[in-house]
């Protein structure tokens, strides 16, 4: 605040004109204007926060803890427990990463060290109109065209070749039914994709040209320059584009409601169906009647983000430890 | 005019690392060198002076084939180390880059320990047990005059050195693979004058093992460390010539002016 004050002190009697003093009245005032929209941010975190632990908190008095681990989702009985939409959620999130990561790593790859120039730009913007897309076109698209198709050829052949498999066979057994945890992580895998790519390529290209030359300049391959020097170099920024990715696929709702199956069942399996916390509000938020319901869903959704909070500060403490282990960084 | 040049290529050379025939350069439709011709001499210093823009960064980075790296760099022409032709296609150029390393402008240290950046370079060609790396990173350091300063710390990061410092590791890392020529691209121009005076000091040293072309900016330096120079304009090579010679009565009019200020 005083810093300000001082300069325009200074101007003032430097320059003795009222005009200065209109301008610093103006600065203050946008500075205050600024201020407050900055502040606005923080009232509504706490705002949606606070509402949301009002509004669960029947359910939390009535369920404690266990409401965690407690696998029970019964409206008939009004009992309620949240260990199938979170397992569903951080499951089919896991799955997508698990696929995306690699995936944007190399379009981004591609579009920063091998493409030609001619096409980086078509591409570049291609990735881009991807994230355009309406999430519930991506449902729709998932339960009518890629559900079937996958349910004829990639499932049954999954189930044939890894569900045989000793420790992750379990996870690939079960009926082809198309929709199920798998479906779900795909399609939110296809939908981050072009978060983390177009997140990465951008990292990727600030990495100065001469750094990249002096490691092909002792004879590294492209594959080496970006694994053992742009890599390194982005990490912070490529640790960014993940957790930006991982934070849409774990709130995404309509895609994944389309194509999850949505069973209040727990399993072992990522082809059969399951349920995810923003799937669950969406299927049943109009239909819950009595206060229980209502408060037992938004618990859910509390979870939700208590879930993306600590997703994110894992992701920062993880880039802390990195930074500290790698000694000083300029 | 690069013609001018050519009376040097009968210079009674020793013995001959580098020799360059004809080589033009284009950069897309830019011709960046013009049919320049000489031969860098085997465990010599070569400088490279010439205003900016005049193509000796450009030359230099044809003799390791960085310039392959953007698509719309062309040469034709020879560049003949020990006799064969670096720029043949079907060569390797991971190979030739182990054989001619390459110092940059700025320091560039890998982000990774002071250790892992030498022997990462090293690691891309030979297979060492952890003690013969151990002994390979502190020869490196060490010929690179930096191992007194770095020996406690050379699990911190390259990055946390002094620009002097992270320029020697560069040497240090273009040196532990062991290559016959080393190229200098202005090594000291981000660089403060005690820096630079450690670096030239290197320079120095290091010709009694390798090939030394150096890019340099500052005539004085060139005067100070090559035994050659050569002085370009305009992609072209105006002369070349022993460094005593160029800098007391240089051949070309063009020369002169640009050695005592007149021009550049």
């Amino acid at each position: 605040m005083s810093p300000p004050q001082v300069h325009s002190v200074e101007r003032t009697s430097g320059q003795g004109g009222k005009v200065r003093v209109v301008a610093s009245l103006g600065d203050r005032f946008f500075e205050w204007l600024t201020r407050g929209f900055a502040l606005l941010v923080l009232l509504t975190l706490g705002g949606i926060l606070l509402s949301l632990v009002v509004t669960s908190a029947p359910s939390i008095k009535a369920f404690g803890l266990p409401f965690l681990w407690s696998d029970d989702w019964d409206p008939v009985r009004d009992q309620y427990g949240a260990l199938i939409p979170v397992y569903g959620t951080l499951v089919s999130s896991l799955v997508a990463l698990l696929i995306a990561v690699p995936v944007s790593f190399g379009i981004a790859i591609f579009l920063t060290e091998m493409s030609p120039n001619w096409l980086k730009r078509p591409l570049g913007t291609a990735i881009e109109l991807l994230a355009a897309i309406p999430s519930i076109i991506y449902g729709m698209w998932g339960l009518f065209s890629f559900a079937p198709v996958f349910s004829k050829t990639f499932q049954p052949f999954l189930i044939s070749t890894l569900g045989q498999l000793p420790f992750v066979g379990p996870l690939f057994q079960g009926p082809p039914l198309g929709i199920g945890m798998l479906t779900a992580g795909i399609i939110l895998a296809i939908m981050v994709i072009p978060f983390i790519s177009s997140v990465m390529r951008d990292v990727f290209e600030l990495v100065p040209a001469v750094l990249k030359e002096s490691a092909y300049g002792l004879g590294a391959t492209t594959w080496e320059v970006v694994w053992k020097v742009v890599l390194p170099y982005t990490r912070a920024g490529v640790m960014g584009g993940v957790m930006l990715g991982l934070g849409r696929a774990l709130g995404e709702t309509m895609a994944v409601t389309f194509v999850i199956g949505n069973a209040q069942h727990l399993n072992v399996s990522l082809l059969a169906p399951g349920n995810s916390i923003a799937s669950s509000l969406a299927n049943e938020f109009a239909e819950a009647v009595g206060d229980l319901y209502t408060s037992a869903l938004i618990e859910l959704g509390l979870l939700l983000f208590i879930i993306t909070t600590i997703v994110l500060a894992l992701a920062k403490l993880m880039l802390l430890r990195l930074g500290r282990r790698e000694g000083m960084k300029s | 005019m690069s013609h001018s040049s050519s009376p040097n290529l009968s210079l009674t050379s020793p013995e001959v690392r580098i020799a360059i025939r004809n080589l033009n350069f284009y950069y897309g439709r830019y011709h960046a060198l013009k049919n320049i011709s000489m031969d860098i001499q085997t465990n010599k210093v070569t400088a490279f002076i010439g205003p900016s823009g005049c193509g000796k960064s450009t030359l230099l980075r044809t003799f390791n084939r960085l310039h392959e790296l953007y698509p719309l760099n062309r040469t034709t022409g020879q560049i003949l180390l020990d006799g064969k032709d670096v720029l043949d296609r079907r060569e390797d150029p991971t190979l030739l880059r182990a054989r001619v390393g390459m110092v940059f402008q700025k320091p560039t240290p890998f982000p990774m320990s002071i250790y892992e950046n030498i022997a990462f370079g090293v690691r891309l060609y030979e297979k060492l047990s952890t003690p013969e790396m151990d002994a390979r990173v502190q020869w490196a350091l060490t010929k690179a005059a930096l191992w007194n300063e770095v020996k406690d710390k050379l699990k911190q990061s390259g990055n946390g050195l002094s620009g002097g410092q992270q320029q020697r590791l560069c040497i240090a890392r273009c040196i532990a693979i062991k290559p016959e020529v080393i190229l200098l691209d202005e090594p000291c121009s981000a660089l403060d004058p005690i820096s630079t005076a450690h670096i030239e000091e290197l320079v120095h040293d290091l010709k009694s093992d390798y090939t030394v072309v150096m890019v340099t900016h500052n005539m004085q330096q060139a005067a100070r460390v090559s035994d050659y120079t050569a002085y370009m304009y305009l992609g072209e090579l105006i002369e070349f010539d022993e460094t005593d010679r160029i800098f007391t009565k240089p051949n070309q009019k063009a020369t002169e002016d640009y050695i005592t200020g007149k021009f550049g």
